[in-house]
């Protein structure tokens, strides 16, 4: 897993190019070396805890498979191909094996490996989401910095109060509301679904992106058609990481304009413009890096309520449809992949930090 | 004059006695709350809240699971306020009501989770050496799993239900408070007052229950409220996809489900359980926040 992870290769690289000697180059291998073990131990952890959930939380996980009416003889077969009459820590290290070699188990709704289902419907997740935290960051870095240059402004008052329907607002609800007011009332956008019906399948999915399918074989219809369906799933996960985004920037912000150089580059005559984006906004471009990269991890698991509203084909659709016929393989394998996706996030940022903060060297 | 005097004994700069200390604190902490606006607007709804669900059968217009089949998806009149969903039940009625399992949800996961990460915080900032990098570890695996799928997966395993939604947010939500109560423990843990408890004798567990875990209680109290918007939501979106109150239960999230049919043309049905979640999720930021800033001024946002 180390080895294939993309850090050690850029913290050598951060460390070449400022000129570091072998100690230092050392020091942050060794560090990076800790966040590697860390990630390790987490993700394990995560694969304990699907463990946990599919096998020793069920009464009888068996059972959960044939269903009470199967004969005695199909039951007991069930629980040697499941592995139950082995003991618990046998069972463990059987799983680990499988998940590491990808074996995620059967769907019993789609009747396919998990895996393979998954593989088909993250990309739409990894569409919506990445569009959502493009635009939360678009918007939300630059309100947050004007919010904290100009105190009690419009703005200010606007980010407040975003901020705070960011932390009372079910984002499930908001999508019910956006569908009602922008694609009923007012048919600004497209509604359900990734396309209309019309053009469902017609492009032959290359990397799963819509957006990016449909250029590739040239269907400009279908790509805009794509844009007018994403477009409001995409805001509503933009809005929730804005808000978010925007609290954040404009709380660094406020620190850095209280600090003394700021006013000596004021005192010293230099333009607003110029203290604040290139005095004041440079140092909390880091702190903001793991920001966002929080945000996006959320928004992969936020995404799980906005895909049930919009009927996205992506994994939190599959989650829900799993959870509602107890169809385990499949929810533990969502878990699994949302689990890892948003760990590895987490971990590369503090990684990044560290790689690209000269203070933490 | 009773009233000045009670005033003066509670300011008192140098209280005679432990209790005047205590109250004198009480009265100082109150002060400083009222005079924040939004702090006061968050427990106004809170009260309000907990008085809903107290008074639930005289504040309901109608009753929350009768059905009326003559008068379905009304929109909000005289009659009734919030309009009635697909069986005739009074909207409003069924908000109000929801407010007993609203903050049944809330008051259990705090009595779950909080005490359960305070006791392995505490512990781990304590004892320190191996239990505190066994506890961490454990407690760092579980912070940085993504909680709301956890919390799915979990109801899914447990089958669904209220009860089961409940205890998987508490299974989800301890790690931050078992993160403060040590970093908390941590600041306290060599200071000459536990020292002297020490040396008279105290056990461990004596020191921890007695002197240390009182001592996090302000902060674990901020925390938890501040956390109560969270929690709200989480449960409303397992009621939403189907996992946790079933009905006839008016949970404010499982009527959002319902009303999700309708949205286009009774858009009643589904808003409004939404907003009291909105109101109340608001409420529970403005109180915490408000008591952060008097409880525990160090940790607030400084701006």
């Amino acid at each position: 897993m180390a080895t294939d992870t993309p850090f050690p290769d850029a913290g050598a690289q951060a460390t070449r190019k400022r000129g570091g000697g072998a100690r230092r180059t050392r020091k942050a291998a060794l560090h990076l070396g800790g966040i590697a073990v860390s990630l390790i131990v987490t993700l394990l952890g995560l694969i304990a805890i699907t463990f946990f959930i599919g096998r020793v939380v069920p009464i009888d996980p068996a059972l959960a498979v044939v269903g009470d009416r199967a004969p005695k003889a199909v039951y007991e077969a069930a629980r040697v191909q499941l592995g139950l009459d082995k003991p618990l820590i046998v069972q463990f290290v059987t799983y680990v094996k499988a998940v590491a070699t990808g074996d995620l188990g059967m769907s019993v709704s789609t009747g396919r490996p998990v895996l393979q289902d998954l593989k088909e419907v993250f990309p739409a997740t990894l569409e919506m989401a990445t569009l959502g935290i493009l635009i939360g960051i678009a918007l939300g870095v630059p309100m947050g910095v004007h919010a904290a240059a100009k105190q009690g402004s419009l703005t200010d008052q606007v980010i407040r109060v975003v901020g705070l329907a960011g932390y009372a607002i079910p984002a499930f609800w908001l999508g019910l509301v956006g569908l009602a007011v922008f694609y009923a009332r007012l048919q600004w956008v497209d509604g359900p679904g990734r396309v209309d019906i019309a053009y469902d399948g017609l492009v032959t999915p290359v990397t799963g992106l819509m957006l990016v399918d449909s250029l590739l074989a040239g269907e400009t219809d279908i790509f805009f058609n794509a844009i007018g369906h994403l477009a409001l799933p995409a805001c509503i996960l933009g809005f929730f990481s804005l808000a978010y985004i925007a609290r954040m920037t404009r709380s660094f912000m406020l620190d850095q304009l209280a600090q003394e150089y700021i006013t000596t580059a004021r005192v010293k005559g230099l333009p607003e413009r110029v203290v604040i984006w290139r005095h004041a906004f440079r140092p909390i471009l880091l702190p903001l890096i793991t920001v966002c990269a929080l945000s996006y991890a959320a928004l992969l698991e936020g995404s799980v309520m906005i895909e049930t509203i919009f009927s996205w084909p992506g994994i939190g659709n599959y989650l829900t449809v799993a959870l509602l016929n107890a169809d385990m393989a499949a929810v533990l394998g969502a878990t699994l992949l949302i689990g890892t996706v948003f760990i590895i996030i987490n971990k590369v940022s503090d990684a990044l930090y560290d790689v690209l903060d000269p203070r933490a060297r | 004059m009773a009233f000045a005097d009670m005033r003066n004994w509670l300011l008192d700069e140098s209280p005679a006695s432990r209790r005047q200390a205590r109250w004198g604190r009480i009265f100082r902490i109150s002060l400083a709350f009222r005079g924040n606006a939004l702090a006061m607007v968050g427990l106004v709804i809170v009260l309000a809240l907990i008085a809903m669900a107290v008074f639930a059968p005289w504040i309901a217009t109608h009753d929350p699971i009768a059905q009326d089949t003559y008068a379905r998806l009304r929109p909000p009149s005289a009659a009734n306020w919030m309009g009635t969903d697909e069986l005739g039940r009074d909207i409003w009625s069924r908000v109000v009501f929801g407010a007993r399992i609203t903050l049944a949800i809330v008051i259990l996961v705090a009595v779950l989770a909080a005490p359960a990460g305070l006791l392995i915080g505490a512990a781990a900032g304590y004892l320190g050496g191996w239990v505190d990098r066994v506890l961490m570890g454990i407690t760092d695996i579980f912070l940085s799993m993504p909680k709301l799928i956890l919390a799915l997966a979990l109801v899914a395993a447990l089958g669904p239900g209220i009860e089961n939604a409940i205890l998987a947010i508490a299974v989800t939500s301890w790690p931050s408070y078992a993160r403060i109560a040590r970093a908390e423990t941590l600041t306290f843990k060599n200071a000459d007052f536990i020292a002297a408890s020490r040396l008279q004798g105290a056990s461990s567990l004596r020191i921890v229950v007695g002197h240390i875990l009182p001592l996090c209680t302000s902060s674990m109290i901020v925390r938890v409220t501040l956390d109560m918007a969270g929690i709200i939501l989480t449960a409303a979106g397992l009621g939403f996809i189907g996992l946790g109150a079933q009905p006839p239960l008016p949970e404010w999230g499982a009527m959002i489900a319902r009303g999700r049919t309708f949205i286009l043309d009774q858009w009643w049905v589904a808003t409004m359980p939404g907003f009291a979640i909105i109101v109340v999720s608001l409420g529970f930021c403005f109180l915490g926040d408000g008591l952060r800033d008097v409880l525990d001024p160090k940790s607030g946002e400084k701006h």
